[in-house]
């Protein structure tokens, strides 16, 4: 009896310690987009008076004034960002399972070395090589075009790698074949066979694909610097700036305005994503 | 073997589909990373200067970075920061994760947790560092009104002589760069928390069981089962998270500016201050890229190796598995 009394005394401590710190955890997590997104609705001169409120304000549309006043335009933002997100995570997904169909359907004397070759880019990171790919894509005078951040989607290790490791057990080669038999050509088999039965997976890199490149602020603020093609990472950059200096509620507000679009996504998708990030995370 | 069928080869088909990859990867990594390194050996500075020429000392570039006080100052910034946000968030990252596999305490609401705790990764790091600099704002600002309150709190009680006043988080270095790594921290904890309850969750229950039957308390299992069995993950872990931090550009860049005074300079941050700002010194920056991409290079090359090495340990035991089976078919094969 000592024994389970010890063990269920053991367990409340361990149930008490737990919880304590997942809510501390998830109070850390979730502080500061809930000032942010309160001081977005909060005039700046309440801000001054105090800065930390949980009751939202009124002021939410003069805020908006300002913020657009000062020549920042989200939506303009949003729909560059929305342009090359989508698209890149489009080439993404389509051309890395086909990459991956070419390492996983066929039998080709470079197969191994190519697999070789796409493990040993797999880490190299876009910021090494961006003095060159800068230099290389002035040359081609696609500066300010959504292409250059649009076509090397269409070469992404890592989605390859994952599509692969999805693909060994998911698509069983007896179909191919009788489709074979059945007259279907090879591009056909790809587009009305091999990729349907690939969507679980297409659908996790996709919403990957998209969000990474949505965030990504590095080549856009490199490549595009007409005001006109800014995406919202580079809009957000310049919500520092000295034009919003003192104007907390319009910065608060911006910042909640470029993160909106992600914030739904994640709450329409979080199931996914999480279980997206632990599948990513084991296999490599 | 399977794609042979009545003797047509479908091989030229593993070439097509693998001419979009192939290209786009010549035309943008391939052909850049050759170029950045030819660079690196060149003059080659100036808003788009096209006209440049090799370096009668090839290596100079390399040195004039290797002995650049800001270059030295950035990777050893790198490293801290790295140390700083990586330290607390492998440690309760493997706490939550043993938290929420743990059998025999259900802990309620982890689908929430783990929303919750995931959800800063998600959120573009550019406006989290934007967001902590509205933050930290100096005289008012969320921190320094809780600062203040605090303080006020403390002397009414008489536990501090006097009201504490606003702290300039800004402007110190330790702050910046602890807040920094707290960022770094903030983004990525719940990221690997994921990644190791996923880890925990492939290790074979059997071994749970027999630990248990055992008598192995809560503890014991932790450390002598879980973090064993958990070696080649937490590897992983490590590594993509440092090849991740010698990249960290949009927090250090909004969040101050890589200031104060080089406080919070990372090796990106120098990189791109090189070569796209001030005097556009593309050679120096090409060097110095080439520098970090050499210490890349290297820990994938580790990465690389313990993952083969997984797979080759995966392939010996079913080779194993194998014989066993075979040996057991022979006695059977024996006694009939």
């Amino acid at each position: 009896m000592a024994v389970v009394a010890g063990k269920s005394s053991g367990n409340i401590i361990f149930k008490v310690l737990a919880y304590t710190l997942c809510i501390l955890l998830a109070v850390i997590s979730l502080f500061p987009f809930v000032i942010m997104i309160i001081n977005s609705t909060r005039s700046t001169t309440q801000i001054q008076q105090h800065a930390v409120s949980l009751i939202p304000s009124t002021y939410f549309l003069s805020n908006m004034e300002v913020l657009l006043g000062k020549s920042f335009d989200p939506l303009k933002g949003f729909f560059n960002s929305l342009i090359i997100s989508s698209s890149s995570t489009i080439c993404t997904v389509y051309f890395s399972t086909m990459t991956a169909y070419a390492l996983v359907a066929y039998d080709w004397r470079l197969r191994k070395p190519f697999f070789t070759l796409i493990m040993c880019v797999l880490m190299i990171p876009a910021q090494v090589t961006s003095i060159g790919f800068y230099q290389f894509v002035y040359k081609i005078g696609l500066t300010n075009n959504f292409l250059a951040l649009i076509l090397p989607s269409i070469a992404a290790p890592t989605v390859v790698f994952f599509m692969r490791q999805y693909m060994i057990p998911a698509l069983p080669m007896e179909i191919l074949q009788s489709a074979r038999i059945d007259g279907a050509g090879e591009i056909r088999i790809f587009n009305q066979i091999a990729l349907p039965m690939m969507k679980p997976a297409m659908a996790t890199q996709a919403i990957f694909a998209f969000v990474t490149s949505w965030n990504s602020l590095f080549l856009p603020q490199i490549l595009l610097i007409d005001t006109d093609k800014h995406t919202l990472p580079i809009m957000v950059s310049q919500l520092n700036g000295d034009i919003y200096r003192t104007e907390f509620g319009a910065i608060y507000l911006g910042l909640f305005l470029t993160v909106l679009p992600v914030l739904v996504i994640y709450f329409l998708l979080s199931k996914h994503i999480i279980a997206g990030v632990a599948l990513g995370g084991v296999k490599g | 073997m399977k794609t042979k069928l009545k003797g047509v080869s479908y091989a030229k088909w593993g070439y097509i589909f693998s001419i979009p990859f192939i290209v786009i990867f010549l035309l943008f990594s391939l052909y850049p990373t050759i170029y950045t390194t030819i660079l690196g050996f060149t003059d080659c500075k100036g808003l788009n200067n096209t006209d440049w020429h090799f370096l009668d000392d090839p290596f100079a570039n390399f040195k004039t970075i290797l002995d650049n006080n800001s270059f030295k100052t950035s990777l050893k910034n790198t490293v801290l920061i790295w140390v700083l946000n990586f330290t607390p968030q492998i440690t309760m990252a493997l706490l939550l994760a043993a938290i929420f596999t743990s059998h025999r305490n259900e802990i309620k609401g982890k689908g929430f947790f783990k929303v919750v705790f995931y959800m800063p990764n998600i959120i573009t790091a550019a406006s989290v560092a934007i967001l902590f600099n509205a933050l930290f704002a100096y005289p008012v600002g969320p921190m320094n009104d809780i600062v203040v309150s605090v303080g006020e709190f403390l002397h009414k009680i008489n536990i501090l002589d006097e009201p504490t006043k606003p702290y300039n988080f800004l402007v110190y270095k330790v702050p910046a760069q602890l807040i920094v790594a707290f960022i770094q921290f903030l983004t990525w904890y719940g990221n690997t928390m994921i990644v190791l309850i996923s880890g925990i969750l492939g290790i074979s229950p059997d071994i749970y069981e027999a630990a248990e039957i055992d008598g192995s308390n809560g503890w014991q299992t932790f450390w002598k089962i879980t973090v064993p069995n958990l070696k080649t993950v937490l590897l992983y872990t490590l590594i993509t998270s440092l090849v991740g931090g010698l990249n960290m550009y949009d927090i250090p860049k909004l969040f101050n500016e890589g200031g104060p005074d080089n406080a919070t300079l990372t090796t990106s941050v120098f990189i791109y201050n090189q070569a796209f700002s001030g005097n556009y010194l593309y050679n120096r920056a090409a060097a110095a890229s080439m520098i970090l991409f050499v210490i890349i290079a290297v820990l994938s090359a580790i990465l690389f190796w313990i993952m083969r090495d997984r797979d080759e340990a995966r392939f010996e035991k079913e080779k194993k598995m194998a014989r066993r089976e075979a040996k057991k078919k022979e006695a059977a094969n024996k006694w009939q």
